[in-house]
């Protein structure tokens, strides 16, 4: 990443070096609070203020990518969960998205459906974990302990529907392992319903406070034209005015059939990114009501189209991408034929929205910098791989 | 006066005195972080510390316990006996404050064997108590720098240059204030200051409405807790200037803060609150009130000022440091300035003077809060400053 990250030595000197008044080197991370894991960020600092910040990633490389060569494509799926692991619904969904092209399969209706359920929930708790810890590197303590009241249940009707509460490796090649378990649906439109108050009281906190306002109002802006050049996808690009929403501009499963907003800022500072992901959060919990009053009329159906026992897709490649809560997640695979991709890259959001961090950071205080890390959206997993 | 009763009035109580006082505030500091944690709780819909004695209340002191025995890690490169220091000097000012605070009037006990005494609560009433407090605290901040400094780590380093500008920009509105309060009562000593309030029949709040503002929000700054809690700000600066303490040394930073919090409040409550008097003290209606004992009044008003602080943690982002600054410089001292002088003139006027003062302050108050609140109704909130799209978004759903 350093290669892409050229800041050092193209700030002017501010300072006489003559007095030896020298900018100081801070290690921010990768053992820290507000760096969301292992990430390590070299920073200039003059006083508080930021001259350059380099990050510095792979300290949760795992080596996802070659392990996928290793693994037939249904034992791919849990490797996935691994990635961004507060989101790992969108993470199968992403890869099994891409199988299927390559397979030429066709998803049965039922399963599409459930398929944005679980997405759409995913989302719903990836934007209450973003919020809440954005919040309390901010220093309001309090939104973390509304947020993940909320995300608890959804964590529960996940553990309820496939046993597992973060890496779900719910997703199957051609569709899903289960169907959902009886009383479910009830459960998740009782909570849904509820949802839009819970919202509200997270807006009573946050959206008008003054100290709220003043610490993300203007700080690392984005514009669309540096996000495009960057090729920052998700909250961020939206924020910047760009109604671009992979769920609406490559429309996959029945997205198409529901009705929902593409929430835009316009400033593309981190206050708008707040303002675009409560806003997602309003539109996922319309998204879900739609998918519960379909379900509810459409009790049973396959769940799983006509997938070969062993799949081996036909040689070449594909890709395919989901909205993830971070951005566009995308698989590229190339097949030889085999039981195994041949190889299988993956076009994390996080590592690389977080890409253009050095440029939203550059000129602002340490204090921001904190807000811009959170603004992202990272996950090291994800980052890393 | 016989020597064995000189010894006694000048020696024997302000001894007791001090040891009780050095005590009671260490127990008072500790049962305030297990209220704060609990009242936080409350606010954050869990339980907070339930397991140690009844209902938790013994937490802290297994807390205490627990930093005593632990190891005291000293960084390698670490200017060894500043590093020492640093937490005597924040904690020695932070507890020599408690003797002058007027907890309650003076009254008449009889020991067997000694005969009446006369004392107070209060181990001394200086004639100048109030500049011996803002002296005394503010040697607690060479504490935080040298701290920071002494530990050879570059976020304590930060963590100390932050409190060293932010304690002494905020000084400045501080003492504004509590000069009004000097005005008003015109006297230095705190227990006058308090008898002033009854002699005046009201308390300093009516005509103090600005000077008590100006005092607390420079209080929460001074005493560095949210929203201005910089210079240990958690997400920046990981623990600020305290990085690199631990064990008791570190304990001795943790329960000052605490104590610290309580000589606001008590100073707080002693200049503009009525100190030890009950609401209204004039009024003779209202003497039933009497029946609490002085002592009560003031640990009952200190107490909802504690709260404040408590709920100000639950509720508030924390500011950055320059708009703290700016706040602190641009906001406060203008205001503390035009203040100091509308209370001067008020108190050239005498008791009336303040009376008119009181209520025009607390009638623009009032009225700009009834504007304000009309003024928000009829436009729906976010409509401002949320971009467009967001906005029309966020109505629909």
């Amino acid at each position: 990443m350093s290669e892409t990250v050229g800041t050092a030595g193209s700030v002017p000197e501010t300072r006489d070096t003559m007095l030896g008044l020298r900018e100081m080197e801070l290690n921010f991370g990768p053992q820290h609070p507000s760096t969301h894991g292992v990430l390590r960020i070299v920073l200039k600092v003059d006083g508080e203020r930021i001259v350059s910040a380099r990050p510095d990633v792979g300290y949760l490389h795992r080596g996802t990518e070659k392990l996928f060569e290793t693994e037939t494509y249904p034992m791919v799926i849990p490797h996935t969960d691994r990635l961004d692991y507060v989101a790992a619904a969108t993470n199968n969904h992403a890869y099994c998205l891409t199988v299927e092209k390559l397979l030429g399969l066709e998803i049965p209706k039922r399963a599409q459906y459930i398929r944005i359920v679980l997405d759409e929930m995913q989302r719903i708790s990836s934007h209450l974990l973003w919020l809440a810890t954005a919040a309390i590197d901010l220093g309001a303590i309090t939104p973390f302990f509304y947020t993940f009241r909320e995300r608890e249940v959804i964590l529960d009707l996940f553990e309820d529907y496939c046993g597992a509460r973060l890496t779900l490796n719910c997703m199957r090649v051609g569709g899903l392992q289960e169907d959902l378990t009886p009383g479910w649906l009830e459960k998740l439109r009782a909570f849904t319903e509820d949802l839009g108050s819970k919202i509200d009281e997270y807006e009573d906190l946050l959206t008008e406070n003054r100290i709220w306002k003043m610490r993300t109002v203007g700080v690392g802006i984005l514009t669309t034209e540096r996000c495009i050049a960057w090729g920052v996808t998700g909250p961020p690009l939206r924020a910047a005015g760009l109604a671009w929403d992979v769920r609406r501009a490559l429309p996959y499963e029945c997205y198409p059939e529901l009705d929902f907003e593409i929430p835009t800022g316009k400033n593309a500072d981190t206050y708008d990114r707040y303002l675009v992901r409560i806003a997602e959060l309003r539109q996922s919990r319309r998204i879900l009501l739609q998918c519960c009053d379909w379900l509810a009329a459409n009790p049973t159906g396959e769940i799983r189209g006509k997938v070969p026992r062993v799949i081996k897709p036909p040689a070449g490649d594909a890709y395919a991408s989901v909205e993830s809560p971070k951005g566009e997640l995308g698989f590229y695979l190339v097949s030889n034929g085999g039981n195994k991709p041949y190889r299988l890259r993956v076009r994390p959001p996080s590592f690389i929205n977080l890409q253009a961090l050095p440029e939203m950071a550059r000129g602002h205080m340490v204090s921001d910098l904190v807000a811009i890390i959170g603004t992202i959206d990272i996950v090291l997993g994800e980052v890393d791989r | 006066m016989d020597i064995s009763a000189s010894v006694l009035t000048y020696f024997l109580i302000p001894a007791v005195k001090a040891v009780v006082v050095v005590i009671l505030v260490a127990t008072a500091a500790g049962v305030l972080t297990y209220i704060e944690r609990r009242t936080l709780a409350f606010l954050q819909v869990r339980k907070g510390p339930n397991r140690v004695g009844p209902e938790g209340i013994l937490q802290f002191v297994a807390d205490v316990v627990k930093l005593l025995t632990k190891e005291d890690v000293v960084p390698a490169k670490a200017q060894h006996f500043i590093h020492f220091l640093a937490p005597v000097l924040v904690m020695v000012p932070g507890l020599a404050v408690f003797a002058v605070l007027p907890w309650g009037p003076e009254f008449t006990m009889r020991i067997p064997g000694l005969g009446k005494i006369t004392t107070a609560w209060y181990a001394a009433d200086l004639n100048v108590s109030l500049l011996l407090v803002l002296a005394i605290t503010s040697v607690g901040i060479y504490g935080i720098i040298l701290g920071g400094w002494a530990s050879n780590s570059k976020y304590a380093l930060l963590g100390g240059l932050r409190s060293a500008a932010q304690l002494i920009s905020y000084e400045v509105p501080m003492g504004f204030a509590v000069v009004s309060a000097i005005l008003m009562a015109r006297s230095l000593s705190l227990v006058e200051i308090v008898e002033a309030q009854r002699t005046h029949q009201m308390w300093f709040i009516l005509p103090g409405l600005v000077s008590f503002f100006l005092y607390f929000v420079s209080g929460v700054a001074e005493t560095n807790r949210i929203p201005f809690d910089l210079p240990e700000a958690e997400s920046e600066l990981v623990a600020g200037f305290h990085t690199e303490y631990s064990g008791f040394r570190w304990a001795i930073f943790f329960l000052t803060e605490y104590a610290n919090m309580i000589t606001i409040s008590a100073i707080a409550t002693a200049l503009f609150f009525g100190g030890w008097l009950r609401p209204f003290p004039s009024v003779h209606a209202l003497a039933f009130l009497d029946v609490v004992p002085p002592v009560l009044w003031y640990v009952l008003k200190v107490s909802c000022f504690l709260f404040v602080y408590i709920w100000f943690r639950g509720t508030f982002p924390r500011y950055r440091f320059d708009q703290l600054m700016a706040l602190g410089w641009k906001t406060l001292i203008p205001i503390s300035l035009t203040n100091l002088v509308l209370v001067a003139l008020a108190a050239l006027g005498g008791f009336r003077g303040l009376r008119i003062l009181g209520i025009v302050l607390w009638g623009a108050a009032i009225g700009a809060f009834l504007i304000v609140t009309r003024l928000r109704a009829a436009k729906p909130p976010a409509a401002k400053t949320a971009p467009a799209s967001v906005r029309a978004r966020a109505a629909e759903a």
